[in-house]
Formats: structure tokens, C-alpha cells, sequence
């Protein structure tokens, strides 16, 4: 209970962090690097690591390169579904959740990472 | 073009804005942690890449600039989804520093784990940063 509370603690405030310095920048395309800052696994890696050791951690870090190129093409995707579909940013962002799980789970079942 | 730093614009975020921030994050990284315990650290670690809150994010962006244009008597709607939209294209480039990050924590972390962590963050606003710098080149 204690680990969840503390990764809630952090991940709540790494995210927020970024998410607030995002906020400051311009011009919003140099801020929008920081949408894809690695807050999540600043405050998650650490935790990871003094609990399940550096091997545990490496083999996420691997994954973590796919999951960041699925990144890539979610951001695209919500750009282009903005800009020339002229959807909302909501249904945008939502919509192109599907291109994140099928990039990530597809490439990491491709390549066997396990 | 420059990079401005604008303290001035946290005012126009409210506090309920950066409590769904909060939990968001909060909540995504203990996902992250469950996931991780429960399926491994191979599909443990995709979702620390995981768009968790880009949603909240590019939604308060396009609310935030279509307010401030409707309050200048402008037509906000198609530009409020322009800024949400260069956010989402700068996540593009920010995404693969986020790959330059799994890279070197995935080869460093074993022999360093300290300074893997400081090297990895590091990597990630260079090849961020650097990939935007190429993009207004181009």
C-alpha cells in the first residue's frame, strides 16, 4: 500500500510538473515537447529499481522505446484528426488511443520483446 | 523564433485543471506499477510511454486559447484546435527523446543505475530540443 501511495505521490507530481512548465513555454510547439516528457518513468523507474532491481528496469526501458515510438504516431495521428478533420481535442485524443495500443502491442508481439 | 519562458500564463489554469493533472499522473503511475507487477516489465514498460495525460492536456490548450480568443470578439473554435494541434505535432518530437530515453536506460542501468537515470533524462531534452531545432530548419 505504502509503494502505491508514494508512486501516486510522485506520479502525480512529476506529471503535473512537466505538465505546468509545458504551460509557461513558447511558441506551444516547443512546449508541446514537454507532453511527451518522460514524467511517468522519472517517478516510477526509481521506485522500480530500488524494489525489483536494475535487470527488471532495463527490460522496461527496452519496451519503453516501442511504447515511445507508439508515442510518436499517437501525437502525429492526433494532429492530423485535429488539423484536418477538425475534431475536438477530446475526441481527437481519445480516437487516436487506438493507434497507440495497436502500434505498442503489435510492434512488442512482432518483435517478441518478451 | 525564441523560447519564452511565461510564468504569467499559470494564472489562466485553474486549480480544479491542475488537481485532474495531479490525479491523472498519479493514477497512470500506479497503472503503470500494477501492469508491470502483474504482466512484467515487458508490457510493464510500453505503458511508461503511455499517453496518460495528453487527453486533459490538449483539451484545456484548445478551451484555454478559445476562451481568449472569444473574449477578443475572434472566431476561437478553429484556433483553439490549431494550438492543441502544434502541441500534439512538438509531443511528436518530444516522443522520440522519450525513445533516446529507453535506449540508454535499457543499456546503462545495470552498470549505473544512478547515473543511468541522469543520463537518460538528459538524452531525452537533447534529442527533443535537437529535433525541434531540425523541424524549424526544414
Amino acid at each position: 500500500m505504502l509503494e502505491y501511495s508514494l508512486r501516486f505521490l510522485a506520479g502525480g507530481i512529476a506529471v503535473s510538473g512537466f505538465a505546468a512548465l509545458g504551460d509557461t513555454l513558447r511558441p506551444k510547439s516547443f512546449a508541446g515537447l514537454f507532453g511527451a516528457a518522460p514524467s511517468i518513468a522519472l517517478a516510477t523507474l526509481l521506485i522500480t529499481l530500488s524494489q525489483k532491481g536494475a535487470p527488471f528496469v532495463a527490460l522496461e526501458g527496452r519496451s519503453m522505446i516501442v511504447g515511445a515510438f507508439a508515442l510518436a504516431l499517437y501525437s502525429w495521428t492526433v494532429c492530423v484528426l485535429l488539423k484536418k478533420f477538425l475534431l475536438s481535442s477530446w475526441a481527437a485524443t481519445m480516437a487516436a488511443l487506438i493507434v497507440w495500443f495497436a502500434v505498442a502491442l503489435g510492434a512488442s508481439t512482432l518483435f517478441q520483446l518478451s | 523564433m525564441i523560447v519564452k519562458f511565461k510564468p504569467s500564463a499559470l494564472r489562466q489554469t485553474h486549480w480544479y485543471e491542475y488537481l485532474v493533472r495531479f490525479v491523472l499522473g498519479g493514477v497512470m503511475t500506479v497503472a503503470t506499477g500494477v501492469i508491470a507487477a502483474r504482466f512484467g516489465p515487458v508490457i510493464g514498460g510500453l505503458f511508461l510511454a503511455f499517453p496518460a495525460i495528453f487527453p486533459a492536456s490538449a483539451t484545456l490548450i484548445e478551451k484555454h486559447v478559445r476562451e481568449r480568443k472569444e473574449k477578443a470578439d475572434l472566431p476561437g473554435a478553429r484556433r483553439g484546435k490549431e494550438a492543441a494541434a502544434l502541441d500534439a505535432a512538438g509531443a511528436v518530437l518530444g516522443s522520440f527523446g522519450l525513445v533516446a530515453f529507453g535506449l540508454v536506460i535499457w543499456l546503462v542501468i545495470v552498470q549505473s543505475p544512478a547515473s543511468a537515470l541522469i543520463l537518460a533524462a538528459s538524452s531525452w531534452f537533447v534529442v527533443a530540443v535537437l529535433g525541434w531545432q531540425v523541424r524549424r530548419w526544414l
